[in-house]
């Protein structure tokens, strides 16, 4: 196995973007199962395919178009909830569609191929380029700093946001970084397991690791451990037996939680 | 009696404009404990919510501490009546409680914060539950860390609405004995529907309906509720000493 990942670059790469993705469920995984907003880590990504499509249609790296769209739509959700007091998954709903009709339509103009874009939709970890694992690597960076600063205010205002506000927390304010955090993290995660699959990562490594401590350090230190740890296994067993990588990936993580959940009883 | 620490003149709160709170002019003192009664849906917690700053008033003025209640607020300690979380939360009690002790961003909690979170906890009588995960505790002792969550900050004013509704009775007195001593270094308001301490541990008493029906000292409150308000008159004759109902 080891040799595999040290013979080609691609397997190099693929190796290297399975870590910087492994961080991202961890700690912005965690967030999104403590805080219950498993549908709002679903909704992004689909919001998300119209950056993608941007990026097609103006013949740029479709990951560096990506980021604003991703940004933006999760804003959005939270703007549409905050001032309009529509509910969350109501917003959600709505920003999602809207996000990947745009996505549609930029493709559609820009007369790219679908089998390039299934690599969007489904990940497509071995064709990972240099540039891309770079850009990963600033949003796994901006990620882990915003975590290290304000990790005291996330907690408080994951638990209870009344209070929050009361004791003093800017919460708006961490809610919206929150939101553009996760955001940051789906964008990591895209380039994994593809846009559909992105809740995989979000949050079966995180769940797992609930089942061995209530500590939140730890479960973002095995929360990270077990993301990389199976999205490395599903890469190697899609190389193995040459199966689509992102679906490889996600069936490693859903067979893991099943195993975990019968473990833990 | 102490100085004004809070007031409120004339103030306004509509809900889809029906009247929740309707030209309320209180004030709370320091050193005091004031009861606030009223039967449901009276705008007791919209009442607190709005010296926090939780809820802009519609009209009116009020000033916490001679400043906005935004300001204001980092003097108060709240228990709210309920609390909405998620029972599996990655917390433990003395991470629940040392989160009263918050500061600002960028500040650390200190050793003295930890000290507080300890101090607050025996005085719920909770200390030996402080690595109890907090989804995992019974409805009263949840309570009881919620109270150690408000008081921890050692704040200038407490706000508590409806402490003692899940407390048991022997709990209830350690409680209210609580409330005395804290009294001499803050405001208490204490929202409840227990006359019975009412008429033993506060010392002015509110009465809400929409509006402030009586505000002052709790002697002749007591007195003037049934017959005045359109507080809720089963909630006074239920199981409260006969002293209180003395004079009706
Ligand atoms: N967020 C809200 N939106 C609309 N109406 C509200 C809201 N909060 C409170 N109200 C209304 O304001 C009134 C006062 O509510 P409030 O919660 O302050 O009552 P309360 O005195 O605390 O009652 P209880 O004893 O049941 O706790 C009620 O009629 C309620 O319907
Ligand atoms: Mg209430």
């Amino acid at each position: 196995m080891i040799e595999l990942f040290l013979k080609y670059e691609f397997m190099r790469n693929a190796l290297i973007a399975a870590v910087l993705a492994g961080v991202t469920c961890g700690i912005i995984g965690t967030y999104v199962v403590i805080k219950r907003i498993v549908f709002l880590s679903g909704g992004i990504p689909h919001a998300t395919f119209g950056g993608i499509g941007l990026g097609y249609l103006l013949g740029i790296n479709p990951i560096l178009t990506a980021i604003p769209f991703s940004v933006l739509s999760a804003f959005t959700i939270g703007a549409i909830h905050k001032k309009a007091k529509v509910n969350e998954d109501t917003a959600i709903g709505i920003v999602w569609a809207v996000g990947m009709a745009l996505g549609v339509i930029f493709i559609g103009l820009s007369h790219t191929p679908a089998s390039d874009l299934i690599g969007y939709l489904f990940g497509d970890i071995q064709t990972v380029q240099g540039s891309t694992l770079f850009m990963m690597l600033i949003l796994d960076i901006i990620i882990l700093i915003s975590v290290f600063l304000f990790h005291r205010e996330f907690l408080i205002v994951a638990f209870d946001e009344e209070f929050s506000t009361v004791v003093g927390v800017p919460s708006k304010s961490m809610y919206f970084l929150l939101l553009g955090l996760i955001a940051l993290g789906v964008v990591v995660l895209i380039k994994a397991v593809g846009i559909i699959l992105v809740i995989a990562l979000l949050t079966i490594p995180a769940t797992i690791s609930r089942k061995f401590t209530s500590d939140i350090k730890k479960l973002m230190f095995i929360s990270t451990f077990a993301g990389v740890t199976l999205t490395i296994i599903g890469l190697w067993l899609s190389y193995l037996f040459d199966l689509a990588s992102g679906a490889t990936i996600v069936l490693v993580l859903g067979i893991a939680f099943v195993i975990f959940s019968f473990l833990s009883r | 009696m102490g100085r004004e620490i809070v007031s409120l003149k004339d103030l306004y709160v509509y809900f889809n404009n029906t009247v929740s709170l309707g030209d309320i002019n209180l004030s709370i003192k320091q050193n005091t404990i004031l009861g606030i009664i009223g039967p449901n849906g009276g705008g007791k917690t919209t009442l607190l919510r709005v010296i926090l700053g939780l809820i802009k008033p519609d009209k009116g003025e009020i000033r916490v501490f001679g400043k906005t209640p935004e300001e204001g607020r980092k003097f108060i300690g709240y228990l709210p009546q309920y609390t909405i979380f998620d029972h599996s939360f990655p917390l433990n009690v003395f991470e629940v409680v040392l989160m009263g002790r918050y500061r600002g961003i960028f500040k650390d909690y200190s050793k003295e914060d930890k000290a507080a979170v300890i101090n607050a906890l025996k005085t719920v009588s909770m200390l030996e539950f402080k690595d109890r995960q907090i989804g995992r505790l019974s409805g009263g002792q949840l309570q009881r860390v919620f109270i150690a969550r408000a008081i921890v900050r050692e704040p200038k004013l407490l706000l508590l609405d409806e402490p003692t509704a899940s407390i048991d009775p022997e709990m209830q007195s350690a409680f209210y004995d609580m409330l005395l001593k804290l009294k001499e270094k803050m405001a208490v308001v204490l929202i409840t529907h227990d006359v019975g301490a009412v008429s033993v541990y506060v010392d002015e008493i509110a009465c809400l309906n929409r509006r402030l029906f009586y505000h002052g000292p709790k002697e002749e409150g007591l007195e003037k509720i049934e017959e005045m308000y359109r507080c809720p008159i089963d909630l006074i004759s239920h199981g409260v000493p006969h002293r209180v109902l003395r004079g009706h």
